[in-house]
C-alpha cells in the first residue's frame, strides 16, 4: 500500500495543444485538490512514480521522452492523457508525428478524451495506482528503452 | 546506561516528532490555501514509498554525501540533547549542511548545481547570526556549555530579545521556507526543480527527508534554548515559533538571493551586535 498513498508525478508535454496540460493543471488547484490523496507533482523523474504524458510524439523530442521515461526509478508507470497522446489525435497524420505515446514508450492506462476533465485524469491517476502495486508485488521493471535517432517506428 | 537510553529515544523519538511536525506544516498550508490538504502521517507515507523504490544516482558517491548528512545532523541534535558545547554543536551542524551542498555539486547536474550555490549563499548569510547567539550565551553564563543554561536564574530570552527575533528569520532560512526556499523548493509547491536535491530519487532522496525530520527538531531546539531553565515554556516557544515560519511560508513570495544577503548581513547582523553590546555594556550574568 505503500506506493498508493503517495503517488508522485512528473508531467511531460509531448506537442501538446496546452488543452490537456491546463486539465492536468487544474487537478492541482484547490478546486481538485489532488494533493489530499498524497499526489505532488514533482519536477524531477528521478523522484516521480506516474509519467503523466500528454500530446503526441514528433521526432524531435521521441528521444527527450525515452531518456526520461529511463530515469524514472522503477516501479514506475505511464499513463497517456488526451486523445493525441493515446493515438496521435488530430495531430496523427502530421509529417513530424510518430504517434501516440505507445509507439515510444509502454503505457499502461490510457485517459481518453479532448481534452479530459480534471475528474477522468484523477481517475487515471487512481488506474495506475493498482498498476504500479501489483508491478511492486509482481517486481516488474520497467523496460529500458534505446535512445536512437530519429527513426520511424515499424508500424508508423 | 541512562545515557544509552536517551539515546535510543532521541534516535525513534525526533523522527517521529519531525514527521508530524512536517506533516503539519502540509495540513496547514493546505488550509490556508483553502484545501483539504494530506493527511497528517504524508510524509511518513512518502518516506516509505521513496525507501521502497529503486535507487537511481549520477554517481556512487551520491550516496556518501547523504549518509554523511543524516550521520552529522543526528551528532548535532544528540550533542544538542546532552547539553554539550555550543559552538562545537554549530560546526558540526555545518559540516552537515556542507555534506549536503557537496552531495549536490558531485552529480555535475546544472539544477542541483544552481541550488548547491544558492544553499552557499543561505549558509553564508544565517552562520553569523548562530556564531553571535553562541557568543550571547557566553557572556551571559560564562561558558559555551549548555548545561549552564539549566540552572541560569532567569531564562535568555530576557537578555536577548534581539537575538531571538533574528534566530526566527534563521530558523526559515534554514527550514527552507518562502520567502528563501530558492535552494530546494518545498513540497507541494509543484515547481520544475527540486534544487540541490533534483538528482536524487528513491532511498537517497528518503535519507534526505529522514535527515530533515532530525533537523525540524533540531532547529526548534534552538529556539527552545532560550527558555531552557522552564522546559514547558522552552517546548511552547518552539512549537510557536514553528507556527509562525509555517504562516510567514505562506505569506511571503520567493526573493533574490541577494536580497537575503543584504537583510541577514545588515538587519539581522546589527540588531545581534546591538544585543551583544548591551550585553557586553550591562555585564549581566545569569550564573
Ligand atoms: S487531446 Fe485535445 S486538448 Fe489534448 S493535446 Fe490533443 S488536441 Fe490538445
Amino acid at each position: 500500500m505503500s506506493l498508493a498513498k503517495s503517488p508522485w508525478i512528473i508531467h511531460v508535454n509531448c506537442n501538446s495543444c496546452n488543452g490537456c496540460d491546463i486539465e492536468v493543471v487544474a487537478c492541482l488547484t484547490p478546486l481538485y485538490d489532488a494533493e489530499r490523496f498524497g499526489v505532488i507533482n514533482i519536477g524531477t523523474p528521478k523522484q516521480a512514480d506516474i509519467m503523466v504524458v500528454t500530446g503526441s510524439v514528433n521526432y524531435k523530442n521521441v528521444n527527450v521522452l525515452k531518456n526520461l521515461y529511463n530515469q524514472i526509478p522503477d516501479p514506475k508507470v505511464v499513463l497517456a492523457v488526451g486523445a493525441c497522446a493515446s493515438t496521435g489525435g488530430i495531430f496523427h497524420d502530421c509529417y513530424n508525428v510518430v504517434g501516440g505515446v505507445d509507439q515510444v514508450i509502454p503505457v499502461d492506462a490510457y485517459v481518453p478524451g479532448c481534452c479530459p476533465r480534471p475528474e477522468a485524469i484523477l481517475d487515471g491517476v487512481v488506474a495506475a495506482l493498482s498498476i504500479l502495486e501489483n508491478k511492486k508485488k509482481g517486481n516488474i521493471k520497467g523496460k529500458e528503452v534505446k535512445l536512437k535517432g530519429n527513426e520511424v517506428p515499424s508500424n508508423a | 546506561m541512562n545515557d544509552i537510553l536517551t539515546i535510543i529515544l532521541v534516535l525513534i523519538g525526533a523522527p517521529i516528532l519531525g514527521c508530524l511536525a512536517s506533516g503539519i506544516d502540509r495540513k496547514l498550508t493546505a488550509r490556508l490555501q483553502g484545501r483539504v490538504g494530506p493527511p497528517l502521517l504524508q510524509p511518513y507515507y512518502d518516506v516509505r514509498k521513496l525507501l521502497s523504490k529503486d535507487n537511481i544516482v549520477v554517481n556512487p558517491s551520491q550516496n556518501f554525501y547523504v549518509i554523511v548528512y543524516l550521520a552529522f545532523i543526528i551528532l548535532s541534535l544528540l550533542m544538542l540533547v546532552f547539553k554539550q558545547d555550543f559552538l562545537m554543536i554549530i560546526f558540526v551542524y555545518t559540516v552537515a549542511s556542507v555534506a549536503l551542498v557537496v552531495g549536490g555539486m558531485s552529480t555535475g547536474s546544472p539544477y542541483a548545481r544552481i541550488g548547491s550555490s544558492r544553499e552557499i549563499m543561505a549558509i553564508l548569510s544565517y552562520e553569523p547570526v548562530l556564531i553571535l547567539y553562541a557568543l550571547a550565551i557566553y557572556l551571559l553564563t560564562g561558558t559555551f556549555k549548555l548545561s549552564a543554561l539549566l540552572d541560569a536564574s532567569s531564562p535568555l530570552l530576557m537578555y536577548t530579545p534581539l537575538i531571538f527575533i533574528a534566530m526566527i528569520v534563521v530558523l526559515n532560512i534554514k527550514l527552507k521556507k518562502s520567502p528563501f526556499d530558492y535552494s530546494t523548493s518545498h513540497h507541494g509547491h509543484q515547481e520544475l526543480i527540486k534544487g540541490m536535491t533534483t538528482e536524487y530519487g528513491g532511498p537517497g532522496f528518503a535519507t534526505i527527508e529522514i535527515a530533515h525530520f532530525y533537523e525540524y527538531v533540531f532547529l526548534t531546539g534552538l529556539i527552545f534554548l532560550f527558555w531552557a531553565s522552564a522546559p514547558v515554556i522552552g517546548v511552547l516557544i518552539g512549537i510557536i515559533a514553528y507556527l509562525l515560519v509555517i504562516v510567514i511560508d505562506n505569506i511571503t513570495a520567493r526573493v533574490y538571493w541577494q536580497w537575503m544577503l543584504k537583510l541577514s548581513w545588515t538587519i539581522l547582523l546589527v540588531i545581534s551586535l546591538v544585543n551583544i553590546a548591551f550585553l557586553y555594556v550591562s555585564g549581566v550574568k545569569l550564573i
